[in-house]
């Protein structure tokens, strides 16, 4: 299975991602840059998180301009796995690969700790390796990751299980609608999260939560990969 | 449009009757001095170079000999001071690369970019070297909290510093902040940047081989930070609100850029040397470059990229417009430079030349607009040494009796005291804004005595920490010079580490006054003496002087940056308790020792007498037993005792490991003495009961006094004195009044 991290100007855990996909799972990862035109060579993309473009105007909103992002749109599309993690999630908000947008903290302040959410859903290519409303603990690091939608949206959320994650009830960090801390598009091969969990993939840093997420990536690939070859 | 500029300067002839130098802080025989060099009076370019390199912020002039007696080498040492940054060896064809910096008068300003360009200067300091930036660290004082105008700075300042290290994805893993009314309306921003290197990529700042072209990376220069340097050596008046425009603007994203594409551009193995353009620009950056080439340089002002039209040679020359390099190659290396720049969108360009003159040359429009020697810029400043005198404070201290105040005997109540104030109280509401865990690599978040940050691809791992107490260097500015090393060294260590050498930051008041100058010299010797018995030489550093406000000089402050290796991870130690039924163990001995105290301050209301006494040899003694027993694995946590004494520090093990404690000493000091005295030389180790004998037998056999003063458990934290209940409460309410102080007095 090939990974791809993207790299735009200003990706900051570019190599956080690199990193955790090696150590975690020792697949194949290559760097590519926000203007690359294909990416039909990989099975999934890690949108990294950092201050794309300075973060200048607004989260997300130049970085979603750059020729690699309609590689992305044709990637989700053809129902390959993309990750967005912190400035990742507000990119593919801003280019419409999933609902909502990221707002300032309601505290008005960047936040950096660990943060404790629940897997709301585990049914993912993401997440299968978690159990349903298991808690787990993945840090998080941002000034906008209120996540904000409409009622109608949020239903609609609710009702096609496109919550991923929840930060624990009396812990949001930072005012998000119904506790939300990554959501999925409808079909649920593209996850937004703000907390970052290949910061979470050794005890020694704190966490070693955030590794299944990578090993749920690589099985929910094997299962089509191998469902594929059988049939 | 240029002519018209140029022609309102004042010439040759107006700035030597008028006497406008003195304007830019140059003295009348400097003047003089620099008349002889140039054989002749310099014009309105020259004089302008001439003084911000001649300030005190670039030449040192004021401190440079008593800088002379700071240690600087040792056998680890692969650059010391001169270079933008000191390098020591890690073994394994690794080493590390750290500095401190000051930001002090931009920060009273202007405190979001005064702090945000400190950051961004550091890091160019690091990464000019060839080095990777792995950790940011940093150190602050402010007024009290209760001051609306130290409030403004607080939260400005941190958000300056968060701002800048999130965005280029450095994490800020530790620091220290302090509160006392001394720092009011002259806050103290130290930053410190480290940064790992394989030493065959090391850089210099050196502008060699003669022809070779000289490039500029960055961002265009414009007319901001102007006489940056000069501003940053002279006291802050009610006027230096009008200086607000040599205050830099810092643009985090842009520096990220240049620091990827100058490491990438460093990795060819092209660079014959490279130098950030920090305090005076262009100006340091070209002339301090061909200084220490021996060469000379010629550069061609019309081809510096410029934010707007009409730019004046003295403007580009002064400007401190921020995240700009200038770097040598070959000439036939140009094409593949340039292409390193064009893919991340930065702007280079060709602007001078090395020649073998030794002079610096200027040209504009095509006139020659300055010539200077390079030598006379950055080696001729005439060194002061200014009088010295011995403060009558210093004196009338002697005769006061720390262990004489009325006793406190409400010791839970003094204890929340001391944890509520903003001093000891938890900095979370600080660090909670700085990205710290980005890179992945921190193993010891801030919080504990120092922070730890694993090296990939090893087993070792960098413990880092800055620290000084500024009311002991007030008050015995020798004593507290050696403490501020020995207490870095102490927290070093409590991480599991082994000190390798310091970088230092002297923060002082006005150099010019004679008590001013009395605390730099003696807090200097106190440091170099510490540096010398612990084995942690000084590989480069900042002074900042002219710290004073109304009310006079602040605290002497001299701040100091220290990194330790941590030889195996499984070494790394942290402060908080570990596990219910660890015993607990007190190393070193407790006197009547309230000077410079928190309690003397947060409950007494003073800050006199005598800081506490620091024996170096006893302090070596009980550093390498400490490290020897974390590294045999005798150690469950090791915490450093410093502001509030053995209270403080046990409550803060409690809170930190979410364990109560019951412990008991037995002293023949006054009770509220013994709990809150800050003798030096004491750590509070807790040990897993079946090892709690070999450690003992390890401490005695190293002659280092211990005692075993209680266990963990339960929730609350119980303090006896020879058997005498003093001090009740449950950890969670010392956690909250630990907690809140600031967010509550931030509201």
């Amino acid at each position: 299975m090939k990974f791809a991290v993207l790299v735009f100007p200003g990706s900051n855990c570019d190599i956080d991602c690199y990193k955790a996909v090696e150590d975690t799972i020792g697949q194949p990862v290559d760097f590519v840059w926000h203007t690359a035109t294909d990416l039909s060579a990989y099975d999934c993309i890690l949108v990294p998180g950092g201050f794309s473009y300075g973060d200048y105007l607004r989260c997300g909103a130049i970085a979603r301009f750059a020729p690699v992002m309609n590689e992305v749109r044709k990637a989700a599309e053809a129902g390959k796995y993309v990750l967005g993690i912190c400035n990742g999630f507000q990119i593919l908000t801003e280019a419409g690969l999933l609902p909502g947008a990221l707002l300032r903290n309601n505290n008005m302040k960047f936040r950096c700790h660990s943060a404790l959410l629940e897997v709301v859903n585990n049914k993912t290519a993401f997440t299968n390796q978690y159990s349903a409303g298991e808690v787990i603990d993945i840090p998080i690091a941002h000034g906008e990751g209120n996540y904000y939608c409409d009622d109608a949206t949020l239903e609609q959320l609710k009702a096609n299980n496109q919550i991923v994650f929840r930060y624990v009830a009396g812990n949001n960090p930072n005012g998000s609608v119904a506790d939300i801390a990554g959501v999925s598009n409808e079909r649920g091969n593209v996850v937004g999260m703000m907390p970052h969990p290949e910061r979470a993939i050794d005890q020694i840093l704190g966490s070693e939560d955030g590794k299944r997420m990578f090993t749920s990536i690589l099985n929910a690939w094997r299962e089509q990969h191998g469902a594929a070859v059988n049939g | 449009m240029a002519q018209q500029l140029t022609a309102k300067e004042p010439t040759a002839e107006q700035i030597a009757e008028q006497k406008i130098y003195k304007q830019m802080g140059v003295t009348d025989a400097e003047y003089e001095l620099i008349c002889g060099f140039l054989g002749r009076q310099p014009n309105y370019t020259e004089i302008g170079v001439f003084s911000v390199m001649w300030s005190e912020h670039c030449s040192y002039k004021n401190s440079k000999n008593v800088l002379r007696r700071f240690p600087t080498s040792g056998p680890r040492v692969l650059m010391g001071p001169g270079e933008g940054a000191g390098i020591v060896d890690i073994g394994d064809n690794q080493a590390v690369v750290f500095k401190i910096e000051s930001h002090n008068h931009p920060s009273a300003i202007e405190p979001y970019q005064g702090a945000a360009t400190g950051v961004g200067g550091i890091i160019r300091d690091i990464f000019s070297m060839g080095a990777r930036p792995v950790a940011l660290l940093n150190s602050l004082r402010f007024g009290r909290l209760e001051n609306e105008r130290v409030r403004y700075l607080f939260e400005h300042v941190v958000s300056g510093i968060a701002g800048y290290g999130n965005c280029i994805g450095i994490p800020t893993v530790a620091g220290e902040v302090m509160f006392d009314e001394s720092y009011e309306g002259n806050p103290l921003v130290n930053a410190m940047c480290v940064g790992l290197i394989d030493h065959d990529k090391i850089q210099r700042g050196v502008a060699k081989g003669v022809g070779n072209p000289v490039f500029y990376v960055g961002p265009a220069t414009g007319r901001d930070g102007i006489h940056g340097a000069t501003f940053a050596s002279e006291e802050l008046t009610e006027d230096s609100d009008a200086k607000r425009p040599a205050v830099q603007v810092g643009d985090p994203f842009m520096e990220k850029l240049v620091m990827e594409a100058c490491l990438e551009l460093i990795d060819t193995g092209i660079v014959l040397g490279i130098q950030d353009m920090g305090a005076a620009g262009l100006t340091s950056s070209s002339s301090e470059m061909a200084s220490k080439a021996g060469n000379g340089l010629e550069l061609y002002l019309d081809e510096v990229p410029q934010r707007e039209p009409g730019m004046t040679p003295y403007e580009m020359m002064l400007s401190e417009s921020q995240e700009r390099m200038l770097f040598v190659v070959e000439p036939q290396h140009e094409a593949q430079a340039r292409e390193i720049f064009e893919r991340w969108g930065i702007l280079c360009a060709k602007v001078g030349k090395v020649t073998d003159d030794g002079r610096l040359r200027l040209f504009h429009q095509g006139e020659q607009v300055a010539d200077m020697p390079v030598t006379a810029l950055v080696d001729e400043c005439p060194v002061y040494n200014k009088p010295s005198a011995e403060p009558a404070y210093y004196a009338a201290n002697a005769a006061i009796d720390t262990a004489a105040y009325a006793e406190v005997t409400d010791l839970t109540d003094a204890l929340k005291k001391v944890l509520a104030s903003p001093t000891v109280a938890s900095k979370e509401w600080v660090y909670n804004q700085y990205d710290y865990m980005v890179r992945t690599s921190t193993a010891v978040q801030p919080g504990s005595d120092a922070a730890v940050v694993t090296i990939r691809g090893t087993r070792k791992a960098l413990a880092m920490t800055t620290d000084c107490n500024g009311r002991y260097v007030y008050l015995d500015p020798e004593v507290g010079g050696r403490i501020a090393v020995a207490e870095a060294a102490r927290n070093i260590v409590c991480s599991g580490a082994e000190p390798l050498a310091i970088t230092d930051n002297l923060n002082f008041g006005n150099p010019e006054k004679p008590e001013v100058f009395w605390q730099i010299e003696k807090a200097v010797d106190g440091m170099a003496e510490a540096c010398r018995i612990l084995d942690t030489p000084v590989i480069g550093g900042n002074v900042s002087l002219y710290n004073e406000n109304a009310k006079g000089a602040i605290y002497p402050t001299p701040v100091v940056g220290m990194v330790g290796l941590v030889h195996d991870t499984d070494h790394i130690t942290t402060q908080s308790f570990k596990a219910e039924g660890d015993i607990i163990v007190l190393l070193g001995e407790t006197k009547a020792e309230l000077g410079g105290s928190e309690l003397q301050y947060a409950v007494h209301g003073v800050t006199e007498g005598r800081p506490p006494a620091l024996d170096l040899a006893e302090e070596k003694t009980l550093l390498s037993a400490v490290l020897g027993a974390i590294q045999q694995g005798l150690v469950a946590s090791a915490h450093d005792l410093s502001e509030g004494g053995l209270a403080a520090a046990v409550a803060e093990s409690c809170i930190s490991g979410r364990l109560g404690a019951k412990v008991n000493v037995e002293t023949g000091l006054r009770t509220d003495v013994a709990l809150f005295s800050e003798s030096q030389s004491r750590i509070l180790l807790s040990v897993k009961p079946e090892k709690a004998a070999e450690l003992k037998a390890w401490l005695n056999e190293q002659g280092v006094v211990n005692a075993e003063v209680g266990v963990v458990g339960g929730n609350g934290l119980t303090i006896s004195v020879n058997g005498k209940p003093a001090i009740d409460s449950p950890v969670e309410q010392l956690e909250k009044v630990w907690k809140d102080a600031i967010p509550c007095l931030m509201k």
